[in-house]
C-alpha cells in the first residue's frame, strides 16, 4: 500500500468534522508554521519540490517566490477550486470528505504570502461543497484557527467562499480573478502576471486546492522528506480521478512511482478493465491533455515502462507523450471510437471557450462541425487535414492556455488515431453503427535500435 | 519633466528608438509601412484594449539585450512592451504570416460577407485584412453563425452577424460613458455585443461607438444605404460646440453633407471624440466651417476621384514653353481645314 498524505484519514468517520480532525492530528501544522518565519515556510515548499496540481505542473515554491510584495498593497491568496476539466473531479474528493485539510492548507499557506483575506473559488455547480466548506471555516473560526489573531501570533486571515456560475475558463487563473472580482470571466493578458497584479490589482498566488492541501504534510514532515516521496522531479503524492472503463472507478492518491500498467490493472487502483476488454487508449492527464493508445500508454517510444509521473508521462514530448496534467485519467477500452470521443472533447471546448480571442472563439466551432461530419460518416478525407491545420492555427496563438487544450485533444486524436479517422471517410455506413475497434493501438511498438 | 529612458528595438531588421514601456505595435507604427502589423482590437485611445483578434502576433526572435532568448509563442505586438535590444520580426517571419492567415481566416469564418449591401465597406479594416492577408475562397463549409438586427438607441444600429468581438465599443461605451451599458453577453461563438436589458445608449458621446468599430457591425442609422462611401468626399470642417471638440471629417456628396464623422488618423484611430449632436444633428454644410479635403491614403477606394493634393504649377505655360503661347494646333470650329495641307495653326 503506498502511502498516502492527503487521503490517509478521509475515511474516519466525522473527518469532516473539527473535533474529529483535530483529534485526528489536524491543524498541527497550522500551530507550528505560525512560530515559523512567513519566507521559512516559502523555503520549506521549495525544497519539498512540490509541483502545481491543477494542471501545468510548474514548481509551487518557485510561484510563491515570485509573488511581489510592495509595502502597503495587500496580498492575496486565492484557491482555485473551479474544477472543470472532463475527468477530474479529484479536489471534489477532497473538498467534499476531508475539507478541514484544505483550510489548513490555506491558512498556512496565507500566512507564508502574508494574505490576511484569501478566496476559495469554488465551481458553480459543487454547490453542497459550498455548505461543508463554509461549515469547516465556520468551525475553524470558533477555534481559534481563523479571524482575528490566530493563536495569539497576531496573524489575522479570513477565509471566504465564492461560488463560479458554471465557466470552465474561470478555473483559468486571470479568468478567475476577473470573475472573482464581479466582471466577465474572461482570461487577462499576461503580462502582467498575477504575482504582481492581480486580485484588485494586487500581487495575487492561485493555486490548485490539492496544492493548498500538500502543504499540509510538508510543514507536518519537512520538505526535505516529503521531497523524499515520489521520484526525480515529481515528489510526493498525486491524486488521480480515474475514470472510464475501468473496474473501480474513483480517486486514488498515488506516490508518482508506480507504473501506468499497474495502475490501471492492479486491484489496489482500478481494477482492470471490465468484461474482459483490452484498452485501446487513455487520457492520462484530464482532457485536454493529449490522448494516448495503449501501446504508447503502457511504455514509451523507447521502450521503457511509463510510469504514472510528470517526467515520464511526458517523455516523448507531443509526438509520443502526453502530460500529467490535473490527474484525470480517463480510459478508453476496445469497443469505444476516438473520432466520436474527440467530438465530445471539442464540442466541450467550443461551449466553453470565452469568445475573446479568435483563433479558438471560431476555430472551436469549426472543429466541432467537422468532427461531427466525420462521426456521422460525412466526412472527406480532407476534412483530416483540415482539421489538423484548424488546430494547429489556434494552438499557442490565444491568450490564455485554454486555446492550447482545445487544440491538443484533436491534435493528438488525428496523429495517433489517423486510421481511425480514415475508417470512417472510407465506409461511411459503417462507421455509424459499427466501431473500428482495437486496431493495432495495443501492439507492441516497434523500437528503433 | 525628467528624462524618458529610451530603448532601441529592431523590427523586421530596421531599428528604432523609442521610450521605454512603448508597445511593439506602436514602435512599429513610429517606422511606418509594412512592418506595422495589422490591428483589428487595438485601439490605442482605449485602455486595456487589444490583444483580443490576434491579427498583431509577431515573433520575438531575440527578448532584450539583457534576456537575448526568444519569445517560444507569437506574441501580440499591441500588448507586449519592447525591451532594449529587443529583436521582432514580422512580414520577415514566416510562422507570423502563417498565423496571421490563419487569424484571418478565422476571423471571416462566421463574417456574412455582405460588403456589396454593408455601410462600412470602403473603409472597413476587415475588408483590408481579406485582401493583405486572407486567401481568395474559404474552406469553412457550414451554415454562417447569423443574429437579429438590434437598434441601440435611435442612431445606431448593431448587425451582430458582421461583428468580430474586438470589445472596442464596449471599451468605449465604457470609458466615454458614465455609465456602463454596454457588454459582451453569451461566450464562445455565440457571445454578442449587447446593452443592459435592451437599453437604448443614448448617452451624448455613443455615437463614436460607430467610429471604431472596425466592421460594418455599428453602423449609423442616419447614413444606413443613403450612399456608397467612395461617392461622398472627406471634408475637414469644424463647429463651436459646448460638449466636444466639434472637429470633424464631413462626407458629402455635391453640396448634401450625408454623414458627420469625427476625424481619423492614418491608423484608422479617432483623434478626437465628438458628441451626438455634432454627428447626427448637424446635417447642413451652413452648420459647419469648412476647413478644406480631408485626406485619404492613395491605397484607400475612397481617394478615388478625390482631388485633395491639387497642386497649382507654379510656372506658367509660357514659361515652359520658352515664350511661345499656348495655342491650338487647329481651329476645332472650321474641322473642314483637316484635310487642308496649306492650313496653318494660327497664332
Amino acid at each position: 500500500m503506498a502511502k498516502k498524505l492527503l487521503l490517509e484519514k478521509a475515511h474516519v468517520e466525522g473527518i469532516r468534522y473539527f473535533d474529529v480532525y483535530r483529534r485526528e492530528g489536524g491543524y498541527a501544522s497550522v500551530e507550528k508554521a505560525l512560530k515559523m518565519e512567513p519566507a521559512a515556510i516559502v523555503e520549506e515548499v521549495k525544497k519539498s519540490g512540490l509541483r502545481g496540481r491543477g494542471g501545468a505542473g510548474f514548481p509551487s515554491g518557485m510561484k510563491w517566490s515570485f509573488l511581489a510584495k510592495p509595502e502597503g498593497v495587500p496580498r492575496y491568496l486565492v484557491c482555485n477550486a473551479d474544477e472543470s476539466e472532463p475527468g477530474t473531479f479529484k479536489d471534489r474528493y477532497l473538498m467534499e470528505f476531508i475539507p478541514h485539510l484544505l483550510i489548513e492548507g490555506l491558512i498556512v499557506s496565507s500566512f507564508a504570502l502574508g494574505s490576511n483575506r484569501t478566496y476559495i473559488y469554488i465551481r458553480g455547480e459543487y454547490a453542497w461543497i459550498v455548505a461543508i466548506l463554509e461549515q469547516a471555516i465556520a468551525e475553524a473560526k470558533q477555534n481559534g484557527f481563523l479571524g482575528k489573531n490566530i493563536l495569539g501570533t497576531g496573524f489575522d486571515c479570513e477565509i471566504y467562499v465564492q461560488r463560479g456560475a458554471g465557466a470552465y475558463i474561470c478555473g483559468e487563473e486571470t479568468a478567475l480573478i476577473e470573475s472573482l472580482e464581479g466582471k466577465r470571466g474572461n482570461p487577462r493578458i499576461k503580462p502582467p502576471f498575477p504575482a504582481v497584479k492581480g486580485l484588485w490589482d494586487c500581487p495575487t498566488v492561485v493555486n490548485n486546492v490539492e496544492t493548498l492541501a500538500a502543504v499540509v504534510p510538508i510543514i507536518n514532515m519537512g520538505g526535505e522528506e516529503y521531497a523524499k516521496i515520489g521520484v526525480g522531479r515529481s515528489t510526493g503524492t498525486k491524486l488521480i480521478s480515474a475514470c472510464g472503463n475501468i473496474n473501480k472507478p474513483g480517486v486514488y492518491e498515488i506516490d508518482m512511482t508506480i507504473s501506468v500498467e499497474e495502475f490501471i490493472y492492479s486491484d489496489e487502483y482500478c481494477g482492470g478493465i471490465p468484461n474482459g476488454k483490452r484498452l485501446k487508449a487513455c487520457i492520462p492527464g484530464g482532457s485536454s491533455v493529449p490522448i494516448l493508445p495503449a501501446n504508447l500508454l503502457l511504455t514509451t517510444a523507447k521502450g521503457e515502462t511509463r510510469y504514472m509521473n510528470y517526467e515520464s508521462l511526458a517523455d516523448g514530448g507531443f509526438t509520443t507523450g502526453s502530460m500529467m496534467g490535473s490527474g484525470g485519467f480517463i480510459v478508453l477500452d476496445e469497443d469505444q471510437c476516438v473520432v466520436k470521443h474527440t467530438l465530445t472533447l471539442a464540442r466541450f471546448y467550443r461551449h466553453e471557450s470565452c469568445g475573446q480571442c479568435s483563433p479558438c472563439r471560431e476555430g472551436t466551432g469549426w472543429m466541432e462541425k467537422i468532427l461531427m461530419k466525420l462521426e456521422n460518416g460525412k466526412g472527406e478525407m480532407s476534412d483530416i487535414d483540415l482539421l489538423w491545420d484548424i488546430q494547429r492555427k489556434i494552438e499557442g496563438n490565444t491568450i490564455c492556455p485554454l486555446g492550447d487544450a482545445a487544440a491538443w485533444p484533436v491534435a493528438a486524436a488525428i496523429r495517433h488515431f489517423r486510421d481511425e479517422f480514415e475508417w470512417h471517410v472510407n465506409n461511411p455506413e459503417v462507421c455509424t453503427t459499427q466501431n473500428y475497434g482495437l486496431a493495432h493501438y495495443a501492439d507492441p511498438i516497434h523500437v528503433p535500435a | 519633466m525628467a528624462e524618458v529612458k529610451t530603448v532601441k528595438v529592431t523590427i523586421d531588421n530596421i531599428t528604432v528608438e523609442v521610450p521605454q514601456g512603448t508597445s511593439i505595435l506602436q514602435a512599429a507604427r513610429m517606422i511606418g509601412g509594412d512592418v506595422v502589423p495589422p490591428a483589428m482590437c487595438y485601439y490605442s485611445k482605449l485602455e486595456g484594449s487589444g490583444g483580443k483578434c490576434r491579427t498583431c502576433l509577431v515573433e520575438v526572435s531575440k527578448g532584450s539585450e539583457a534576456d537575448p532568448r526568444p519569445m517560444p509563442k507569437l506574441v501580440a505586438s499591441c500588448r507586449t512592451g519592447v525591451m532594449d535590444g529587443m529583436e521582432v520580426r514580422n512580414i520577415t517571419s514566416d510562422r507570423v504570416k502563417d498565423a496571421r492567415n490563419g487569424v484571418v481566416e478565422f476571423l471571416l469564418l462566421n463574417h456574412p460577407l455582405d460588403c456589396p449591401i454593408c455601410d462600412q465597406a470602403g473603409e472597413c479594416h476587415l475588408q483590408d485584412l481579406g485582401y493583405e492577408h486572407g486567401k481568395e475562397a474559404t474552406r469553412y463549409e457550414f451554415k454562417r453563425r447569423t443574429f437579429e438586427k438590434h437598434d441601440l438607441g435611435p442612431y445606431i444600429q448593431l448587425h451582430m452577424t458582421r461583428c468580430i468581438l474586438c470589445y472596442r465599443c464596449v471599451y468605449t461605451a465604457d470609458q466615454l460613458t458614465e455609465k456602463r451599458v454596454h457588454g459582451v453577453l453569451s461566450r464562445g461563438d455565440y457571445a454578442e455585443i449587447a446593452t443592459y436589458i435592451e437599453k437604448s445608449l443614448d448617452n451624448n458621446f455613443i455615437g463614436n461607438v460607430i467610429d471604431v468599430c472596425p466592421v460594418g457591425a455599428l453602423t449609423d442609422k442616419t447614413f444606413r444605404f443613403k450612399n456608397r462611401v467612395w461617392f461622398t468626399k472627406p471634408v475637414t470642417a469644424h463647429r463651436d460646440c459646448s460638449s466636444c471638440c466639434g472637429k470633424v471629417t464631413l462626407w458629402q456628396r455635391g453640396e448634401e453633407v450625408l454623414r458627420v464623422t469625427a476625424r481619423k488618423d492614418q491608423w484608422g484611430e479617432v483623434e478626437e471624440w465628438i458628441c451626438n449632436v455634432c454627428r447626427f444633428d448637424k446635417k447642413k454644410t451652413s452648420d459647419w466651417t469648412i476647413e478644406g479635403p480631408s485626406h485619404v491614403s492613395r491605397h484607400s477606394v475612397i481617394s478615388q476621384g478625390h482631388y485633395e493634393h491639387l497642386v497649382q504649377p507654379k510656372e506658367t505655360f509660357t514659361a515652359v514653353h520658352d515664350g511661345r503661347h499656348p495655342q491650338l494646333l487647329m481651329d476645332i470650329h472650321s474641322v473642314s481645314e483637316v484635310n487642308d495641307k496649306t492650313a496653318k495653326t494660327k497664332s
